[in-house]
């Protein structure tokens, strides 16, 4: 089976947010990119299922220059090549990036197509769904287990207060919630091997924009508080500012 | 133009943050005009003329038995035929775990822009401006809609309810076809997490517990004091990636975002990615035993000790309280 993992390169989790002097992007001065964690458990998963039943395992994003970074990270975890869809407007719209997604992958005829359940810095969680959508598949999002069983899957997605059973046919699209697996690290002999893989370059197809980013603002900082006093006999007073101060409880 | 909301009903009941969404789509219709016209994919009507309480004034029933759990592919089918008959200025979803897996298909059918989980809707000049926390919170983006509809996601406890007493809704009923070759994911059954648990992102009060923990044994302690304040129990990253707690528990950058109206923070420093996941809360209360822990720079009110001694004396404190109310 040839399977298909969407991936995205952004910033760590631990970068601090700067606005760019533009007043509605994010200055990526000095940051650090990582593999969005999501897709970390998506292409585990598809190398989980490549283990079992062969095939192909294409690696693809859509981006500027930090997108071969990422590409070459999944390389090294074992995808057997990679397509980077290159674009220079920055951070595309959810559906322009799907729809340049959905035409590169429509002809490699790919049984599972794997996404992250967000990525990490817009957190949109659209992309996977839209693709599903744009290429007629069925799709489960947030995926917390994965089962494939012949041409059936079952995967568990959270819902509120509870987990709920989903069932779908190949070919499908499924997004990777945290926990789905538990992600490996790439080997010395992946990281060489991945250097004579190859990465196609081709312009990203993503049409016109949809959404239009009008301003990025920092969250004004919460102000102080004050240690209401030290171990169990500082209890009254909490119970006391949480009634008559906050009113909270 | 109108403003469409979808309407989510599980079990035959239309879920609360429905409500919250067509509180919102009241408050946008006196800015952008038209009528706020709900449509609810189900198997029977879920009791929707009530609706109109919440500000609906029409809802629009697409009636099919397959309907009667969640279906990607048909519920999209009922949004959109739903826009198509209405052409409405703006199309409102909860984000929810259903909304979350609904609004991209809807937006691709239509070929319409989505904001997702959104904090704050205004309309500018006739146009509609969506703010939606990027970077799980550490900053607030706003964007516009180059065409109609626009399609937004809400954040579920951030939108007030309506009540407008008296009003009915009237309900009428939309046709949509049911495809059963339709490439459909189909919910085989939903299985509980537990009794009366509230989801994270919907739950009043949250008690969180971290590394300070010490050990999975010792949540007891938190379930205690969540029991007795009717909370709902979190974690930190690092209590989760210990395998401590699920992950369906884990509040910050790559587990839940929240805002409830209490969060009381419990043996947790105060990482980064922890504090963008929940400095959204109305009051934060920190109990840790290091005076120096980030955590204290966001928090309301803190106390510095033990935890151990802290949380069962709060506990009993609370348990006091309730028992004199």
């Amino acid at each position: 089976m040839i399977q298909a993992v969407c991936v995205k390169q952004v910033p760590d989790t631990e970068t601090r947010v700067k606005v760019a002097a533009d007043g509605r992007s994010f200055d990526p001065a000095g940051v650090t990119w990582v593999l969005n964690p999501y897709d970390e458990y998506a292409v585990e998963q598809a190398l989980r299922v490549r283990e079992q039943q062969g095939g192909e395992i294409v690696a693809v994003s859509v981006g500027g220059a930090v997108v071969p970074t990422a590409l070459r990270n999944v390389l090294a975890l074992g995808a057997d090549r990679a397509v980077h869809l290159r674009t220079d407007r920055p951070a595309p719209d959810p559906l322009a990036v799907a729809r340049a997604l959905a035409s590169a992958i429509r002809d490699l005829g790919a049984g599972l197509i794997w996404f992250g359940k967000q990525a990490v810095d817009d957190d949109q969680a659209q992309v996977g769904p839209m693709v599903a959508e744009l290429l007629g598949l069925p799709c489960a999002t947030m995926a917390a287990s994965f089962a494939l069983e012949g041409d059936r899957v079952t995967v568990e997605r959270e819902v509120e207060g509870g987990r709920e059973v989903v069932e779908l046919a190949l070919p499908a699209v499924i997004t990777a919630e945290k926990g789905l697996n538990e992600p490996r690290y790439a080997s010395l002999r992946g990281i060489m091997a991945a250097k004579k893989k190859t990465i196609e370059e081709r312009p990203a197809d993503l049409g016109e924009p949809n959404l239009e980013v009008v301003a990025l603002e920092l969250p004004p900082p919460r102000a102080a508080g004050r240690i209401v006093g030290e171990g169990a006999g500082a209890v009254a007073e909490l119970l006391r500012a949480l009634r008559e101060d906050a009113k909270v409880i | 133009m109108s403003i469409l909301v979808f309407i989510e009903q599980r079990d035959g009941q239309v879920r609360a943050v429905s409500r919250e969404i067509l509180g919102e789509a009241t408050r946008l219709a006196t800015a952008l005009g038209g009528p706020v016209v709900g449509v609810c994919p189900a198997a029977v009507d879920p009791g929707l003329a009530a609706l109109g309480e919440a500000g609906a004034e029409r809802v629009l029933l697409a009636v099919h038995p397959a309907f009667a759990s969640y279906d990607a592919s048909g519920y999209a089918r009922a949004v959109v035929a739903a826009a198509q008959a209405l052409k409405p200025a703006a199309i409102l979803l909860a984000a929810s775990a259903m909304g979350r897996d609904l609004a991209p298909r809807v937006a691709a059918r239509l070929g319409a822009g989505l904001a997702t989980d959104c904090t704050a809707l205004e309309a500018a000049g006739g146009r509609l401006v969506a703010a939606r926390p990027v970077f799980a919170g550490k900053a607030l983006q706003k964007v516009v809609f180059p065409r109609t509809p626009a399609l937004v996601s809400l954040r579920p406890k951030a939108f007030a309810p309506v009540v407008l007493a008296g009003r009915v809704a009237t309900v009428e009923a939309l046709a949509v076809d049911h495809d059963p070759a339709a490439p459909g994911a189909k919910v085989l059954r939903v299985v509980a997490a537990g009794t009366g648990k509230v989801d994270l992102t919907e739950a009043e009060i949250i008690v969180s517990g971290g590394r300070g923990m010490r050990g999975p044994e010792h949540f007891r302690l938190l379930e205690d004091l969540a029991g007795a304040l009717g909370a709902s129990v979190g974690a930190s990253r690092a209590v989760v990636d210990a395998g401590w707690r699920p992950h369906a528990d884990q509040v910050g950058q790559t587990g839940k975002t929240v805002s409830p109206k209490l969060y009381v923070a419990v043996g947790i420093s105060g990482a980064i990615q922890h504090l963008t996941g929940m400095t959204s809360s109305r009051c934060i209360v920190a109990i840790n035993k290091d005076p120096e822990a980030p955590i204290f720079k966001v928090a309301d009110f803190g106390i510095v000790g033990d935890l151990f001694e802290v949380v069962p004396a709060l506990t009993e404190a609370v348990k006091r309280l309730e028992a004199h109310a």
